[in-house]
């Protein structure tokens, strides 16, 4: 943990809002902490503009620990940036060298339009969660919780998959802006448990439609959502995913 | 004197007399009433889907762009249950027991009861909703235990237990758009409270995306809003995290309580820089196999392998022997603060006390202690840039969580009728310090247990409220809203929010934080005014107000940290006592412990305002204790 500092020059995507045209816009950022994390490298930068009564950049983020699935941008063409598993918020300024040039830029995706900045709108995904990524329970109806044991190995591939925070980072790293990771994560959650069973054909169905309705691209195996993901959902779920929806299709009830 | 409406009978009675006597909405009528929630975190996710389901008509609102980022979601350790599923001896009655001991005697007994009568409703929805929690190979549910607890009765998912329980109910209030009643409102901020003629009939919010003022009207509102610990500037909340709504709340007429209760979490990432923007909370059950230990001789700058066992002091160890790493959140902070005062702190700063597996992964093997905190250890390394593996963590109390909120009855409506409040946001379960994995527990109690039945109760009373967004109430208050904006975008003063936030914040650390004296209250009770008019005088709110302008945003929620800070203050200067998170100096122990003091003090402190610069009205509501015997905490 050595307190250095170094000095990048940032270019950074500023666009007013959805309609605007966008462009890059560069900024020499001095003495930063390497200590700093990613987005107090941006606070530093803000809060410099704002001295010279400019706007500052817009970017989402609230919880700053790789949780809420606020943050995200392309760094250098990576989702997230160049650690792997990690979110921008928990990428540190250590991970950069002293002169880098570091180009920044928003999730980019047909189904993910801009809002200004940095900031996008990922409405998209809450859609795909609303036509079926639930299980049907009303407060109250639960039985009580031992009523269903659940094997050990189902409940970590459930909780694997339920790790996804929904930030999108799948999207903005395939080439084509599939969705399929984030929507595979869900599907494959409740597939593995005895709760998700009565509506599992129905599930598959209408969240893949949804998904191709958002206009997100299909899945051909590039496997770079994989690579983005901050926490490591693996490709798979996408195979299992396809598995379910074929099986759906043929016995559809 | 304030009345709880705390229902008669036994305390384990209570509850289910209440649900029995209250009101019902037959089900063809409750299409006819409209509710508003706001916030989308355990409490306000649980409850707007829970009300869809019923039949309600809810609006559900969020400041972030989807209800899923709320900031439960960084709950990492756990939900308590009164199950009994380890067979160890819990019960409801020894949940609602350590609560109330957990809270120092400052909560209300009866919602603490019913609070633990509920925990095991809980847990049932959220398995039948999917949530992944942790399991033995037999296929049944894990359990572990938690500070100010001698059970296992927390259930978790990893170290993600708030992620997994909030994507539950948000999954929840996702269904509830299609099949059911909810409007999802997202990127919408609360800026007022609508009430005519004493009742709460709305809110004015901001469209953050385009800066459009609105207004909505409803039959009753719901805040699940959250805790206000942003108002240290460093904490462990998110960045968004603010007292906007519960303060302009309070601004219309509904009590604060007990604001000055604030918690420490004894387990946090050290402060390393100024850049720093926020504090990092590792799990407290970190604590179960972690040892704390500081250096027997004071400043010793060895590398913490190279200590020999004999000259590391184990001070938690050594004086809670009953307890030992598990005392509650309160006492293991304060004793972090003492030994770091002393000159035995570790670390560059010397603000740190170290946390050491090493004795766990001796005992358990690294395999066992990775598959329980791995995700912990990992995120420790990319802040800090060291491995828990080999080197003790460093870690230091930061501002986690606020025992303090708007009052509310046993119903959990505020004193402003239609106004209800439920988890972080209200007061009254957690009284002087919350217990770990009690927050989550609470949320969720509040939100699918509680108000689905409290507030049949109160629309079957108070039938339809009858106002439209064009009464000229509505059009009043967004045209304050619209001048208090105008007047932020107009100040073109020369300093940024951040830094009066950060002021405002040291201010309160040094002297509002984790021990308080008087001579420092009241130095706070000049400084916080005297930075109040310099921010509307100095402050520089770039951009406009009719775009998507996020230093605006946080320029409206510093000014009402502002605001609030005083009041927090106030209130911790007039609590003349210790009791769990507030310290104050002059009434401690001969051993330096918290001194209660029931005589003077066993009561909720809840404040009226009065205006911006004047003195607000205190309330008392007297706490009484029928089931749970008033002694001091002992944790030895």
């Amino acid at each position: 943990m050595a307190g250095n500092t170094i000095n990048v020059t940032l270019k950074v995507w500023r666009q007013a809002d959805e309609h605007a045209r966008g462009a890059f816009a560069s900024y020499s950022v001095k003495n930063i902490s390497t200590d700093a994390s990613f987005l107090e490298m941006l606070d530093v930068v803000n809060t410099g503009l704002e001295k010279e009564d400019k706007e500052p950049i817009v970017f989402d983020h609230d919880c700053r620990e790789g949780i809420c699935g606020m943050c995200g941008a392309v760094v250098n063409g990576v989702a997230h940036g160049p650690q792997s598993a990690t979110t921008l918020c928990q990428l540190h300024m250590r991970k950069f060298k002293d002169g880098d040039t570091i180009v920044l830029e928003p999730w980019r995706s047909a189904a993910f339009p801009v809002i200004k900045d940095l900031a996008v709108d990922r409405t998209s995904f809450d859609r795909i969660i609303q036509a079926g990524g639930f299980i049907s329970v009303k407060t109250g109806q639960a039985p009580d919780a031992h009523a269903m044991p659940v094997s050990k190995v189902n409940a970590d591939a459930a909780m694997d998959a339920a790790s996804c925070i929904g930030c999108g980072a799948c999207v903005a790293a395939c080439p084509n802006a599939s969705a399929s990771l984030f929507t595979a994560a869900k599907i494959i959650q409740f597939a593995e448990l005895p709760q998700g069973d009565p509506e599992r054909r129905r599930r598959v169905i209408a969240m893949v439609d949804q998904m191709d309705h958002e206009g997100f691209g299909s899945c051909s195996k590039h496997y770079e959502c994989e690579a983005a993901c901050p926490k490591e959902i693996k490709v798979e779920n996408i195979t299992k995913m396809n598995r379910e929806y074929m099986r759906a299709l043929v016995t559809r009830d | 004197m304030l009345d709880a409406k705390i229902p008669d009978g036994p305390m384990a009675e209570k509850w289910t007399r209440h649900k029995f006597n209250m009101k019902l909405v037959n089900p063809a009528n409750k299409r006819k009433f409209n509710v508003i929630v706001v916030g989308t975190g355990l409490a306000g996710a649980s409850a707007a889907a829970s009300l869809s389901e019923m039949g309600y008509k809810v609006k559900s609102f969020c400041f972030q762009d989807s209800p899923r980022r709320a900031h439960s979601i960084a709950a990492q350790g756990g939900i308590n249950a009164a199950k009994n599923y380890p067979n160890d001896g819990d019960s409801v009655h020894r949940l609602f027991y350590d609560t109330v001991k957990g809270g120092d005697y400052r909560s209300r007994e009866a919602n603490v009861h019913r609070l633990a009568e509920v925990s095991v409703n809980i847990i049932d929805q959220c398995v039948a909703q999917g949530v992944p929690f942790a399991r033995e190979y037999g296929g049944y549910l894990d359990n572990r235990s938690f500070g100010g607890a001698q059970v296992s009765r927390t259930f978790y998912a990893r170290g993600q237990t708030g992620q997994q329980l909030l994507l539950g109910a948000y999954s929840a209030l996702m269904k509830e758009t299609v099949q059911g009643n909810v409007e999802l409102f997202t990127r919408r901020e609360m800026l007022d409270l609508i009430v005519v003629d004493g009742r709460t009939v709305g809110i004015v919010t901001r469209n953050l995306i385009n800066g459009q003022i609105e207004s909505h009207t409803a039959d009753a509102v719901i805040l699940a809003t959250g805790g206000y610990g942003n108002v240290f500037y460093l904490s462990t909340n998110a960045m968004g995290s603010n007292v906007t709504a519960a303060w302009r709340a309070h601004r219309r007429g509904a009590y604060f309580a007990n604001p000055c209760y604030t918690q420490i979490h004894p387990t946090c990432i050290p402060v390393h820089g100024d850049f720093q923007s926020k504090l990092t909370l590792m799990s407290e059950s970190l604590r179960n196999d972690g040892r704390i230990w500081v250096p027997r001789a004071a400043d010793d700058a060895r590398r913490p392998s190279e200590i020999p066992e004999e000259e590391r002091n184990y001070y938690l160890e050594e004086k809670y022997p009953s307890f030992g790493n598990l005392v509650p959140r309160d006492v293991a902070s304060r004793n972090a603060k003492e030994w770091c005062d002393k000159g035995f702190g570790v670390g560059s700063t010397g603000m740190a006390v170290y946390l050491d597996f090493r004795d766990a992964i001796n005992r358990d093997g690294e395999e066992t202690i990775r598959a329980k905190y791995g995700n912990l250890f990992d995120m420790y390394d990319r802040i800090v840039d060291d491995n828990p593996y080999q080197m003790p963590m460093m870690i230091y109390p930061a501002v986690h969580y606020t025992m303090g909120g708007l009052w509310v009855d046993y119903n959990l409506m505020s004193n402003l009728d239609g106004l209800h409040v439920l988890g972080e946001a209200n007061f009254s379960d957690h009284g002087a310090n919350r217990l770990g994995a009690s927050a989550l527990m609470q949320g969720l109690a509040d939100g699918y247990f509680v108000i689905p039945y409290t507030l049949g109760d109160y629309l079957a009373k108070a039938g339809p409220a009858g106002i439209g967004v064009d009464h000229p109430e509505v059009k009043a208050v967004e045209e304050q809203v619209t001048a208090r904006i105008d007047k932020l975008v107009n100040s073109k003063g020369k300093k940024t929010v951040d830094e009066f936030h950060r002021e405002l914040g040291l201010i309160m650390w040094n002297k509002c934080g984790m021990a308080r004296n008087e001579t420092g209250l009241k130095e706070a009770l000049k400084e916080i005014p005297e930075l109040r008019n310099e921010f509307h005088e100095n402050v520089n709110v770039t951009g406009s107000p009719g775009t998507f302008n996020q230093v605006l945003e946080r320029a409206g929620r510093v000014a009402d940290f502002l605001e609030f800070s005083e009041e927090m203050v106030r209130d911790a200067l007039h609590r003349g006592e210790s009791c769990g998170g507030h310290f104050r100096e002059e009434s401690q122990t001969d051993e330096g412990e918290a001194k209660r003091n029931d005589e003077d003090f066993c009561f909720v402190s809840a404040w009226e305002f009065k205006g911006v610069d004047k003195e607000p009205t205190l309330h008392k509501e007297p706490l009484t204790f029928d089931e749970v015997a008033l002694t001091q905490r002992s944790y030895k």
